[in-house]
């Protein structure tokens, strides 16, 4: 008791300190935070914004206010989340509800706005779909303190991915390096193969690797997003960036010769079938989650070798015995072309229903104090510059997060991700099931060029 | 239960008033009563279908008149077409399925003395919700014989009668004096009597090698005779090392069929001893070497349950499972109150037991029958969740049904419209099959 009437004691204490340092920034908020609270207005540091030791961020006294943050983040993702929200929480004394979404989530959100209930805030996975919400005038531009709270911690492209029309309305909360391949290090050793730099190497390391008796590839293709982000990464290394931003636009079409050049070049692995665990028909029928497993399971012989995936490959990895590090190794996916493919996804913070508190979360989401909580607890990667890279716990994310950090500007973003729902997100439908097609028939690739162009006409064009 | 007594007592103090009142409150007090169910219904049934109604004529966004756009549609869209034909393969192959097997089960058990045990056993699916019967079909199914039962099974019993090699995924390594040839691999030139033969593979990891295998030695050249080794040319964590030689730590490929092949003729064979050393015999002279594809057969993987051509059959396998106890029960139930005394009669005639089964027990029973797979042809139609689950994302198009694609164009495409095209349509495929019902049961009750 006496120990945390103490603490309540420095915190008040340096809220009171904070309040002047905080100044212009926060004096929105602090008036606002008055006038609402009337049951802390008696107390004399009751206006005062709540602050922690120890950081400059500034958030309002929420007490009363109940918020809802929409999400498709499933398992140890929405848990480790929860603890980010329990934090604002503690800080703040809202009451903020975690809402399970699910794929396509701006339909979802459109099911909720349609019922007049949508949640506060939303986390957007696609700059697509934060474009599609403004467009329907769901989403509310970010307040000053957000902005400035963004401005400070983020790089220029990534804020920027989060505008629409100039204007400023996503928080990327988190980040995905979606160029890596991670590998079963015990296989590695036991074929005598090294982390290859190049496509050529790769192709020639997986031969060792299947030399060595042991499948080189795992793919989950049952989800067909994976197989557009190995697509993505071979475009966006082999054809440049600018062509990347315009096939993404969709100002290039499909059967454009870089498109038909790239997916000759992923059927230098996908186009054999020793190469792939299952075959490719195994491959159609393993999802994600089992295609990280079976690569980190079964001793010397495990299903796989090698397994290509962002980050949040992880997460699945903490599934086996498998330690991240010492058992389960990454390298970033090899150059194609001239340099070595960064190919990035995230979670956007957009703000649904305007109030203090929304605008509350959406700084706190953009401040290092939030991002440090989640990474702490692995499994995620934040953009925010902030973050102190010791905060990841261990070698493997914290190079990861320096990698993402250091890239600048230079990232790309998903490609299926800045295409319409139903070209680049649908299971089964555009782009995921056509390349789920071509892994199947991998000499097809006229073929699979026209129907990728065919399903993308239809949904650019409506 | 209680409403019955409660009416009655309502009535019986307005009995002796007037008749004309009587029934003049009566009608109020119905509308009265009425109201709540009224209301509900309106609000949960009929206005929905209105609602629908109206939006498959409008466009995807809503504000445009569409005519029969979306109804075109239904039609023209490849994955409706493929939705609807699976329709129709689940409303005539499910319903009719669980319907004899339920009539099967229900009159075996009649004569089992634990027959109501395997009722119970078999009417226990019903128990679970369809999206727990899902996830552990999905699994049933799984491709891995070492997790999908279904698999597990096909797998034994294809092994019993077709062994699985030794080493199945071995290849030719870089620059081996091997090629692939029909399952096999067969040595690039025609080998002499005297020489020393080398048949180095790879891809066989070391603790999947037969458990008998040495280490390999070089061969040892014997006059008139061909002699060689054949063997893992792969150190472990070193890669290939001495090219086409064995190093000290590889491995003979023990038990190796060798095959001797002059002008597409076997002229001699033999099997590599357990440190791959081999001799054949003076015969092969100006033969090529070849090591058969029964070396390399890959083990047997079972069937694709879940791949695009047996999708639906084995999500239909899953519903029979499911539903096939509740057409027992109600077969049962049918069967329990048939007069016994005709088919004493028939046995008395001299009929057997077959006979008796398919002349007198079948027609008995064919309105109950009859009852139970009209209502299951409802129960398909609208069927959703198990297809939705079973099915992994790479075959969810091909084992779509019009529920699901209904499901998906409206949430997953945001295409409202046809969406509401879709349930306009199952509506009405469902209303023959309804007003059949309805009008069975009028008989029934005027019988």
């Amino acid at each position: 008791m006496v120990s945390t009437s103490s603490t309540h004691r420095t915190r008040r204490a340096a809220q009171t300190a904070a309040a002047l340092l905080a100044g212009a920034l926060a004096l929105s908020l602090t008036a606002c935070g008055g006038s609402d609270d009337d049951k802390s207005s008696d107390k004399p540091s009751g206006t005062a914004p709540g602050k922690e030791p120890g950081t400059s961020l500034s958030l309002p006294k929420l007490n009363g206010t109940t918020l809802e943050v929409a999400a498709v983040w499933t398992g140890a993702e929405q848990k480790n989340f929860k603890k980010v929200l329990a934090e604002f929480e503690r800080r703040t004394g809202a009451k903020v509800t975690f809402v399970p979404a699910q794929d396509p989530v701006i339909n979802f959100l459109g099911s909720k706005i349609a019922g007049g209930k949508p949640p506060d805030i939303a986390m957007l996975p696609q700059p697509g779909a934060i474009k599609q919400a403004v467009d329907k005038n769901w989403a509310k531009p970010l307040g000053a303190e957000a902005q400035a709270e963004l401005a400070k911690n983020y790089s220029q492209g990534w804020q920027d991915i989060g505008k629409v029309d100039g204007k400023q309305y996503g928080v990327y909360y988190k980040a995905a390096n979606k160029s890596l391949i991670w590998y079963n290090a015990k296989v590695f050793e036991n074929a005598g193969a090294g982390e290859p730099k190049t496509w050529k190497d790769l192709v020639s390391t997986a031969q060792t690797v299947y030399d060595s008796g042991v499948t080189p590839f795992s793919i989950g293709g049952a989800d067909g997003w994976t197989l557009t982000d190995w697509f993505e990464n071979v475009y966006l290394s082999q054809a440049g960036p600018e062509k990347y931003d315009q096939l993404a636009q969709h100002k290039i079409k499909w059967t454009d010769p870089s498109v038909k050049e790239a997916l000759t070049t992923l059927a230098e692995i996908w186009g054999k079938k020793d190469f792939i665990a299952g075959g490719a028909n195994g491959a159609l029928q393993t999802e994600f989650p089992a295609s990280v497993t079976q690569t980190f399971t079964g001793g010397d012989q495990p299903k796989a070798g090698m397994v290509f995936e962002g980050d949040f490959v992880q997460v699945n990895i903490g599934e086996t015995k498998a330690k991240v590090g010492t058992d389960a190794k990454v390298f970033p996916f090899p150059a194609v072309g001239d340099t070595a493919p960064v190919v990035s996804g995230g979670d956007a913070a957009v703000i649904l229903k305007d109030s203090k508190g929304a605008q509350a979360l959406a700084t706190f989401l953009a401040s290092p104090d939030a991002a440090t909580v989640q990474a702490k607890l692995g499994g995620y990667l934040s953009p925010n510059k902030s973050v102190d890279p010791s905060s990841y716990p261990n070698e493997v994310q914290r190079k990861m997060a320096e990698a993402l950090i250091a890239a600048g500007d230079d990232f790309r973003f998903d490609m299926s991700d800045q295409a319409p729902q139903a070209f680049g997100g649908t299971p089964g439908k555009g782009e995921w099931k056509d390349l789920q097609d071509f892994l199947k028939n991998p000499g097809d690739v006229a073929g699979t060029q026209q129907k990728l162009e065919q399903d993308a006409a239809q949904a650019y064009g409506s | 239960m209680t409403s019955p007594p409660a009416a009655g007592v309502t009535t019986a103090p307005a009995a002796p008033r007037s008749r004309k009142s009587v029934t003049g409150t009566r009608k109020a007090v119905a509308a009265l009563f009425l109201l709540p169910a009224l209301v509900l219904l309106g609000a949960l049934v009929v206005y929905p279908i209105g609602y629908s109604l109206v939006r498959s004529f409008y466009d995807q966004s809503g504000d445009g008149f569409a005519g029969f756009d979306n109804y075109e549609a239904l039609f023209t869209d490849d994955s409706i077409r493929t939705a609807l034909k699976n329709n129709i393969i689940w409303v005539v192959f499910a319903p009719t399925v669980a319907t004899a097997l339920g009539l099967i089960f229900a009159v075996l058990t009649e004569r089992v003395r634990w027959g109501t045990a395997f009722k119970l056993v078999v009417f226990m699916p019903m128990a679970i919700s369809m999206l727990a019967a899902g996830i552990i079909f999905r699994l049933v199914y799984d491709q891995d014989p070492e997790k999908g039962v279904a698999n597990a099974v096909w797998v034994g019993v294809h092994d019993t009668f077709a062994q699985a090699s030794a080493f199945p995924k071995a290849h030719p390594g870089r620059d081996s004096p091997l090629r692939a040839q029909g399952g096999g691999f067969v040595t690039k030139e025609p080998v002499r009597a005297g020489d020393r033969v080398t048949l180095p593979l790879v891809g066989v990891a070391p603790d999947q090698m037969p458990d008998s295998a040495k280490k390999a030695v070089a061969p040892q050249a014997e006059p008139g005779k061909i002699t060689g080794t054949t063997w893992q040319d792969f150190t472990r964590g070193k890669g290939v090392g001495t090219l086409g030689k064995p190093d000290p730590s590889e491995v003979g490929y023990a038990g190796m069929r060798i095959e001797a092949v002059k002008d597409g003729k076997v002229v001699a064979s033999t099997k590599a001893a357990d440190d791959g050393t081999f001799t054949l015999p003076a015969e092969a002279d100006g033969a090529q070497l070849r090591l058969p594809a029964g070396n390399f057969k890959e083990p047997y993987n079972g069937l694709d349950w879940l791949g695009p051509s047996l999708v639906t059959p084995a999500i239909i396998g899953s519903y029979i499972w499911m539903w096939a106890g509740f057409a027992m029960v109600l077969i049962a139930a049918g069967l329990a109150g048939m007069p016994r005394e005709l088919l004493e009669a028939a046995r008395v005639d001299g009929a057997n037991e077959w006979q008796v089964f398919r002349r007198v027990t079948v027609p008995l029973l064919a309105p109950v029958l009859a009852v139970v797979t009209v209502t299951l042809m409802i129960n398909v139609l609208k069927v959703f969740d198990l297809v939705f689950i079973i099915a992994p994302g790479s075959s969810q198009d091909d084992a779509d049904v019009l529920a699901l694609e209904l499901y998906r164009k409206g949430f997953a495409e945001d295409q409202p419209g046809v969406a509401s095209a879709i349930a306009v349509f199952l509506l009405l495929l469902v209303i023959p099959v309804m007003w059949f019902n309805v009008r069975r049961l009028r008989r029934e009750v005027r019988r």
